[in-house]
């Protein structure tokens, strides 16, 4: 498939990168023993990640620079359907209308598919219930959700995030 | 100022734990403990303002960790049993 | 000047998250049936999250702690989805209906299917 490939050496030492700077900032202690610990348990992490199947994922630590950018679109969903959902829940009459609604993926790769189906999670009042082979079955609370994300703006958003 | 969200959480928190013995179904139940989990988690955080100690925040982190991989475990724990229960039926 | 204006603005924000997180709670009672509930705890689990996080580092300001608290917010927006993904996705596995509207999961047990 598309996204297999073999573990490329930038991609390992990035994550080592990140890791051994998220342990020197949280430890805080820098004696010999520590910093030891420190760069077993990220060897390791490493390892385990490899053993995972991490690196065959291409595209992973490829679109982290055009991630900003999708989060702050993201943020503006978020805050938008909060309102909306925070609305329908404190109306006395619950004017919910729950619904199903099937949404074909536009993004290729699993990792793009698996972001536009947590990224519809994250925005309430929409759940991703089901992913399997580019369709999401998704619930929403109300019908004009539904009818929102048949719209596509988020599929055409993941979609542009996985492009070369 | 602290002390309000703190409430806030705490009364969600017994909400979570209200629905977590009432829910009809067994992923009612998960669903409030993962609320609850979450919930400490942001309730740890905002100790560690209240009581001005950050050491809080290492915790909050090693406990949302935790977590995750407790809810994973007890779903992965229930679908084994459906699986098993619904093979069982089969035969 | 510029300091009283973060942290009244680091204030709203935290009252803000604090009812968004009462909101969530309420809405986990009031919602009738599981695949709904579950949008009441999406709203705890990522807008109040969000606001009490942003509150609290415009609190912190320019320190480690800073950082802390926007990894532990990351990790669990990064965490949160995959967990409520798994918990519907085995509901729906196990059989729980989704289609079931505004029905209340309450008479549903009395009728047999």
């Amino acid at each position: 498939m598309l996204q297999r490939g073999e573990a490329r050496l930038s991609s390992v030492l990035l994550l080592l990168l990140i890791l051994s700077i998220t342990w020197l900032l949280w430890s805080g202690l820098y004696k010999p023993l520590v910093v030891g610990l420190g760069v077993f348990s990220c060897v390791l992490s490493v390892y385990l990640a490899h053993r995972m199947g991490f690196f065959r994922h291409q595209a992973l630590l490829g679109l982290l620079p055009r991630l900003p950018g999708y989060w702050i679109w993201l943020l503006r969903e978020i805050i938008v359907s909060s309102i909306d959902v925070a609305k329908l829940i404190l109306k006395p009459s619950l004017p919910i209308s729950p619904t199903v609604v099937v949404l074909e993926a536009q993004a290729q790769t699993d990792v793009g598919q698996v972001i536009l189906g947590n990224s519809i999670t994250l925005s309430p009042g929409t759940v991703t219930l089901d992913l399997h082979e580019g369709k999401l079955l998704i619930h929403c609370l109300t019908n004009e959700g539904a009818r929102e994300l048949q719209k596509g703006e988020a599929n055409r958003r993941a979609a542009a995030l996985e492009r070369k | 100022m602290y002390i309000l969200v703190s409430i806030a959480i705490l009364v969600t928190m017994v909400l979570a734990l209200v629905r977590a013995l009432m829910g009809p179904s067994v992923y009612d139940r998960v669903l409030a403990v993962n609320v609850f989990g979450t919930k400490t988690v942001l309730l740890l955080s905002v100790i560690a303002f209240l009581y001005g100690r950050p050491d809080f925040l290492d915790l909050a982190l090693a406990y949302a960790l935790i977590n995750m991989v407790g809810i994973l475990a007890v779903l992965e724990f229930f679908q084994n049993r459906a699986r098993k229960e619904s093979g069982s039926k089969d035969d | 000047m510029i300091d009283i204006a973060l942290d009244i603005l680091s204030w709203i924000l935290l009252s803000l998250g604090g009812a968004c997180v009462l909101i969530g709670g309420i809405g986990g009672l009031r919602l009738p049936n599981f695949y709904t509930r579950i949008h009441a705890a999406s709203l705890t689990d990522t807008m109040a999250t969000i606001l009490i996080f942003v509150g609290m580092m415009l609190q912190a300001g320019l320190t480690l702690a800073t950082l802390k608290l926007f990894a532990i917010m990351l990790f669990l927006l990064l965490t949160g989805p995959t967990a409520t993904y798994a918990l519907a996705n085995a509901a729906l596995l196990s059989g729980l209906k989704p289609d079931a509207g505004t029905a209340s999961d309450k008479p549903k047990e009395n009728t047999p299917e």
